[in-house]
């Protein structure tokens, strides 16, 4: 069985972040495995800009962001396989792989990276009375059909749920000519991010219906149209509201679901707000050696701040593998309360923590005027001060070593939101 | 005297902008940074964006190459820009960077290539 030091599950922003910080930190033995045809994963397909502000403090589009990093990993000649399926993982770290020059084969390594990503939210999940006529798309697989297939897509849309890649498509789909005739949210708020409902729909007079959500879909073979109701706040749609709208394209942009069998067949423990597993301040798992990052960790806003989680994911796997495994010491909980859904790490090793940790979460509804407070047992030591917390917008908050080192007696750590 | 909401996307802050226009006189209201205060000036006075789309491209295993404006133009300007746009087809190979179309509408823009294409 061939033996490797690092191997990492998915060659997108996080694998290939991953990939070149472990690169940096003396490992020399790395093999990337990637589905698709090309490294860079979903950055191939967002061709918009905006991605980069952070890391390259410029404005790049997807492509040239991945490009960025795919060229780092040429540079520092680390070995991928492009078409190669990962079927199971086991805890020893064994690694069972499909393409179709080797074959199935098996392989082990010291450490692994989990860089799978996610995926969308498919119609099945969602329980849309109406028929089943085509037509009807996720809006990253229309986006992928229309910006690397060349596809038109449609002519009349209607977008359901305002995530970022329905935004982004809204604006697409418009300068390819279509008629993009409404967004439909049925949150109460905007699941996107904020330039995104100002660059893809205000600057083309798209309307944003929130609290609205589609209750029929019409057409047999083609889509004909789509009945829109609003909803009342607890989402059940309020009759006499309905509107109908012509249209041949529904996307759906109803939310993402990192994609996780390989972990749960692991016996990894997952997160059941995340939908990722559960990860230590070094962003490993409860598998000795096994690292998530990225999307399939939770999912991200921004692909800078995956960039930066999948190189912290790196260096800590390239430590573990020079180093061997770390003394396990007690870690202390950080709990996720009063509006902070979850926190991303969930656990945190004051012995083995490095000096600053970034503690990334998501809030559950729009509140205005909060600060995010942070708590070591019951005594503030941390108030910032929000006008505005969106679901949409991720946030994170910054733990010390010292501060921490400092605290007697300290057994949980609580992330949650105030009123001021 | 004019007033006018905007929403600062200058970075992912999101700040809320009051812009009060008085002839000439242009004031910022609301921004957290200097950023806040020149997008919302620019953003009343000459608005401007990068457009970005994809291009037809024959002899690659990709159906299309994706591209930009070089810098951003005018926002009046996105729809003359994607109708030259999708009038052309480009042959692979195709490096980052390429000019595709020179002075896209007369913008005085580039149009570019964001993604390498090799040919098949």
């Amino acid at each position: 069985m061939e033996q490797y030091k690092l191997v990492i599950i998915g060659g997108g922003p996080a694998g290939l972040a991953a990939a070149v910080s472990a690169r940096k930190k003396g490992i020399d033995d790395i093999l990337i495995l990637e589905r698709d045809f090309t490294l860079g994963g979903i950055l191939n397909q967002c061709i918009h800009n905006g991605f980069g502000l952070h890391t390259f403090k410029e404005e790049l589009t997807g492509p040239e962001y991945a490009d960025r990093f795919i060229k780092m990993v040429e540079e520092e000649k680390i070995p991928y396989k492009l078409n190669t399926i990962v079927i199971s993982i086991t805890k020893d770290k064994e690694i069972t792989y499909i393409n179709e020059t080797d074959g199935m084969v098996i392989i082990k390594a010291t450490a692994i990276i989990l860089a799978m990503g996610c995926r969308e939210r498919p119609r099945g999940a969602l329980n849309i009375p109406g028929y089943r006529p085509s037509g009807i798309y996720s809006a990253g697989t229309a986006q992928r059909l229309m910006n690397i297939d060349g596809y038109k897509v449609g002519k009349e849309v209607v977008i359901l749920g305002s995530g970022d890649i329905g935004l982004i498509m809204a604006r697409r789909m418009t300068l390819e000519g279509a008629k993009v005739k409404v967004v439909a949210e049925l949150m109460p708020y905007s699941g996107g991010l904020k330039r995104n409902i100002v660059q893809c729909l205000n600057d083309y007079d798209i309307p944003l219906k929130l609290s609205h959500t589609v209750t029929k879909i019409h057409g047999k073979k083609r889509l004909t149209g789509v009945t829109i109701a609003q909803v009342d706040k607890n989402r059940k749609p309020i009759d006499g509201t309905e509107e109908y709208y012509s249209c041949d394209t529904l996307l759906l942009s109803v939310g993402l679901i990192p994609e996780n069998e390989l972990t749960t067949e692991i016996g990894i423990e997952m997160n059941r707000i995340t939908n990722g597993p559960d990860v230590n301040d070094r962003l490993e798992t409860n598998a000795n050696g096994i690292y998530a990052c990225g999307n399939v960790l939770h999912v991200h806003d921004l692909v800078d701040f995956v960039s930066q989680e999948a190189a912290l994911a790196g260096e800590n796997a390239a430590d573990f593998i020079l180093n061997g495994e770390r003394k396990l010491n007690e870690t202390i909980p950080i709990v996720a309360k009063n509006g902070v859904r979850y926190t991303v790490p969930q656990t945190i090793d004051i012995e083995n923590m490095s000096d600053i940790v970034t503690v990334r979460f998501r809030v559950a509804d729009v509140y205005k005027n909060h600060s995010l407070c942070v708590y070591f047992n019951d005594e503030k030591v941390q108030d910032k001060k929000k006008r505005v917390l969106a679901p949409g917008e991720m946030e994170q908050i910054l733990l010390k070593k010292a501060d921490l080192k400092n605290f007697d007696g300290l057994k949980a750590i609580t992330v949650c939101t105030e009123e001021n | 005297m004019d007033t006018r909401e905007l929403i600062c996307i200058s970075c992912p802050m999101g700040c809320m902008l009051n812009v009060t226009i008085d002839g000439d006189d242009v004031k910022v209201e609301g921004n957290t940074c200097p950023r806040g205060a020149i997008y919302g000036k620019k953003e009343v006075l000459s608005p401007t964006r990068i457009v970005t789309s994809s291009v037809k491209v024959r002899n690659s295993n990709i159906a299309k190459v994706s591209v930009k404006t070089e810098k951003d133009i005018p926002k009046g300007k996105i729809f003359d820009i994607m109708d030259e746009i999708r009038k052309i087809t480009v042959d692979a190979p195709i490096k980052i960077g390429d000019v595709i179309i020179e002075n896209c509408a007369d913008t005085g823009v580039d149009i570019i290539a964001t993604k390498d294409v090799d040919k098949i």
